[in-house]
C-alpha cells in the first residue's frame, strides 16, 4: 500500500495552568505516540469514546495543532510550517457541528470557494464557477449559491461544507464525527455521499466517528483510540468479525443491531479514566473483563496478531 | 457581478439563473431594503449639503457670519437674516451651517479614529491573547482610570510648536479643530476596545475559523474575514452611541476652552451660549438642538441599516 499520509508517533499534551502556589504542573496527554497511515484513496476510521484523542488527532492532520512529539508526513514530505499552503490544499477538513461549521454572514459562493481565495489559487471568476460547480456535485439547489447558511438544514449544510473542503481538490480530508450532529435519514444521504465523492475523487478520508455502524459502511480500516493511544488497528472485516482486544469487543457488543435481541454480554464497567493521571502499565486494565496480575505491571506492546500479519492490537490476551 | 462570472455560469443552462454575486453586493441588496437606513443615508447627505452652502449663501446675502452687530441682537427672522440673529447680533442660520460643518467633521473623525483604534486594539487583544492581551488590556485599564479633566487640560496647554508644528499652523483654527479631534479619540476608544476583545473572543473558536485556517488562512486574512463582519452588530452599536456623544463632548471642551474657539462656531457651544437665553431667545438653543438630535437619529438608523446589511438573519423592516 502507498502511503498517502503517514502518522508517526506524534503525542500531543496540553500543559495544565500553573498552580499558584508552586506545585507540580500537570501536563495532559490528549495523543500518546500514536502511528497510523492512510493509503491512497483509503478511509482509515478513528474511533472511541468522547474524550479518547480523537478530534485532536484529526486536527493535528489538519494542521490546527502542532504535535508535541512526533511528525505528520504527506508523501513523505513532513508537514510543518515550511509547507503550510501544501498543506492547506491537500488535507481539507469537516466538521461536526454543521451550525459552526459556516461563517453565518458569508454567503454559500464565498464559503465554498474560500480555500480557494485564501489559497490565492484562482480568479475571482474561477472561484465563482469553481463553487457553481461544487454546489451541484455535493446536490444541493443552484440557488444555493447566493443564501446564507441559515437558510439551510443541518444536512444542506453538511453538504455546503463538504464542498468547501472538496474545493482545492484535496487528498484527503479528516472529518470529525460528520454525520452525529444529523438525523438518522439524512446520516445515510451524506454517508453515500461521502462515498461517492471518493469514488469520483480517489480521496482518501481520516473518518473520525463514535457511531460503529457507520464505520462499518465507509471505513477500509479502522483504528481503535483509548486515552489517546491505538490499542487495535485492523482492517474492518477483521475488526467486526474478530475483535483482538477486550475494549473493542466491548464498543461492538454495545452497538445497537436489529434483529438480534437484547444481548449485552460484555458491557464496559466505569468510566473512561481521567487522561490527567492515566492508569499505569495497560491504560484499560481498570475496566477490562480479562484483567489478570500482569495488566497492571506489564504494558502490553501494540504488535501484530499471530494469525494476521495486518492486524494489530496492544493486550497481553489478544484472542 | 463581474461579466467573467455570468460567463461561467452560462456554461451550463440551468446555472443561468444564479451566478454568484459578492458579498459587498449583496449586502448593499439587503441595505437597500432597509427603509429607515435608507433615508438616514439621505438625511444625513442633505444636513452635509446645508452646512456646506454655509459660504455661498454668506456670499449671496452679503454677509459675514463672525462680525457682531450689537443694535441687532435677537431679530426675529426677515429677508437678509433668515432665522434671525443670535446674541452678538450674528446670522443665525450661517452660524448654524458653519457651526455644523465643524461638529459634523469633529463627531465623524474623532469617531472613525477613535473606533479604528479601539477596533483594532481590541481585535488583536482578543484574537492573539495571551501577553499581548494582558497588555493591552492593562493599557486600557489605565486609560480608563485617567482622570479626564486634568488629562484634558494638559493636552489643551500643549504648545504644539515644541511638537514641531508651525508657530502659524499652531495658532490657527484648524489646530483648535485637530486638537479637539486628538484628544477625543484618544479618550474615547476604551470602550469600543473592550467590547471587540468580549466579541472576538466569543468568535475565534468557531469551527468556521479553524477551517480557514486548516486551509492555511492568516490571522490577518480570518480577523479582516470572518471576526470582523461577525462582531460588526456591538460596533456599530457603540460608534453610532459614539457619533452623537463626541458631538456634545465637543462643545463641553469648547466650553471650558480648549478647542473650538468662541467666534467660530459649532453647534455644541451654540447650544451652550444659549443655554442663559432660554428664556428670552429659546430659539437659539432649540435650532442647534434640534440639528443636533437629527444627527445622532440619523445616525442610530443608519447604524441600524448596516446592521441590517451584515447580519443576514435579521428580518426586513
Amino acid at each position: 500500500m502507498n502511503a498517502l499520509l503517514s502518522i508517526e508517533n506524534v503525542s500531543v499534551s496540553f500543559a495544565q495552568r500553573k498552580r499558584l502556589f508552586g506545585g507540580p504542573r500537570a501536563s495532559l496527554r490528549a495523543v500518546d505516540d500514536v502511528s497510523a497511515e492512510i493509503g491512497e484513496g483509503e478511509t482509515l476510521a478513528l474511533v472511541g469514546e468522547s474524550g479518547s484523542g480523537k478530534t485532536t488527532l484529526g486536527h493535528v492532520v489538519a494542521g490546527l495543532r502542532k504535535p508535541s512529539a512526533g511528525r505528520v508526513r504527506l508523501r513523505g514530505a513532513e508537514l510543518g510550517a515550511a509547507n503550510r499552503a501544501l498543506a492547506g490544499r491537500a488535507i481539507q477538513i469537516v466538521f461536526q457541528d454543521p451550525f459552526s461549521a459556516l461563517d453565518p454572514r458569508m454567503p454559500v459562493s464565498d464559503i465554498i470557494a474560500e480555500p480557494l481565495r485564501i489559497q490565492g489559487a484562482a480568479s475571482k471568476a474561477e472561484r465563482r464557477a469553481r463553487a457553481a460547480a461544487l454546489v451541484e456535485e455535493v446536490g444541493l439547489p443552484v440557488d444555493a449559491l447566493n443564501r446564507y447558511p441559515h437558510e439551510f438544514s443541518g444536512g444542506q449544510r453538511q453538504r455546503i461544507a463538504i464542498a468547501r473542503a472538496l474545493a482545492p481538490a484535496p487528498q484527503l480530508i479528516v472529518a470529525d464525527e460528520p454525520l452525529s450532529a444529523l438525523d438518522v435519514s439524512i446520516q445515510s444521504q451524506i454517508l453515500n455521499l461521502f462515498r461517492d465523492i471518493q469514488k469520483r475523487e480517489r480521496l482518501s478520508y481520516l473518518f473520525i466517528s463514535h457511531d460503529l455502524g457507520v464505520v462499518e459502511h465507509l471505513a477500509d480500516r479502522v483504528a481503535v483510540l483509548y486515552l489517546g493511544r491505538i490499542i487495535e488497528l485492523a482492517r474492518r472485516e477483521d475488526i467486526f468479525a474478530h475483535p483482538a482486544h477486550p475494549y473493542t469487543r466491548a464498543l461492538l457488543d454495545s452497538m445497537p443491531r436489529i434483529g438480534k435481541g437484547r444481548h449485552r454480554k460484555r458491557a464496559i464497567k466505569g468510566e473512561m479514566p481521567s487522561p490527567l493521571a492515566p492508569p499505569s502499565a495497560c491504560v484499560f486494565h481498570p475496566r477490562c473483563p480479562l484483567v489478570q496480575d500482569i495488566c497492571r505491571t506489564l504494558a502490553p506492546r501494540f504488535e501484530p496478531l499471530a494469525a494476521r500479519p495486518s492486524h494489530l492490537a496492544a493486550c497481553h490476551f489478544k484472542e | 457581478m463581474t461579466d467573467l462570472a455570468t460567463e461561467g455560469a452560462l456554461a451550463s443552462p440551468a446555472r443561468a439563473i444564479e451566478a454568484a454575486q459578492s458579498v459587498w453586493s449583496l449586502r448593499w441588496r439587503r441595505f437597500r431594503h432597509h427603509r429607515a437606513g435608507i433615508a438616514s443615508l439621505a438625511i444625513l447627505a442633505l444636513l452635509v449639503l446645508f452646512c456646506l452652502s454655509a459660504y455661498p449663501l454668506e456670499r449671496y446675502l452679503n454677509l459675514d457670519s463672525n462680525a457682531t452687530d450689537l443694535l441687532s441682537r435677537y431679530d426675529p427672522p426677515s429677508a437678509t437674516h433668515w432665522l434671525g440673529t443670535d446674541e452678538g447680533g450674528r446670522d443665525e442660520l450661517l452660524r448654524l451651517m458653519y457651526g455644523g460643518q465643524i461638529s459634523l467633521l469633529v463627531g465623524l473623525l474623532a469617531t472613525v479614529i477613535g473606533g479604528g483604534i479601539g477596533v483594532s486594539l481590541g481585535l488583536v487583544a482578543g484574537y492573539f491573547g495571551g501577553r499581548l492581551d494582558s497588555f493591552l488590556m492593562r493599557l486600557t485599564d489605565g486609560v480608563i482610570a485617567l482622570p479626564l479633566l486634568p488629562l484634558l487640560i494638559v493636552l489643551a496647554a500643549l504648545d504644539l510648536t515644541k511638537l514641531g508644528f508651525s508657530s502659524e499652523f499652531a495658532h490657527s483654527g484648524a489646530a483648535g479643530f485637530w486638537r479637539i479631534v486628538v484628544i477625543i479619540a484618544l479618550v474615547d476608544w476604551t470602550a469600543i476596545a473592550r467590547l471587540v476583545r468580549a466579541a472576538t473572543l466569543s468568535v475565534k473558536e468557531r469551527d468556521y475559523i479553524l477551517a480557514a485556517r486548516a486551509s492555511g488562512a492568516g490571522a490577518l486574512y480570518v480577523m479582516a474575514t470572518h471576526v470582523l463582519p461577525n462582531i460588526v452588530t456591538p460596533i456599530i452599536v457603540a460608534l453610532t452611541l459614539t457619533v452623537g456623544r463626541v458631538i456634545l463632548f465637543e462643545s463641553v471642551l469648547s466650553f471650558l476652552g480648549f478647542g473650538i474657539v468662541p467666534p467660530t462656531p459649532s453647534w455644541g457651544n451654540m447650544l451652550n451660549n444659549a443655554q442663559e437665553l432660554v428664556t428670552t431667545a429659546p430659539a437659539l438653543a432649540i435650532y442647534p438642538g434640534l440639528l443636533i438630535f437629527i444627527t445622532v437619529i440619523a445616525v442610530n438608523f443608519l447604524g441600524d441599516g448596516m446592521q441590517h446589511a451584515f447580519d443576514p438573519r435579521s428580518e426586513r423592516r
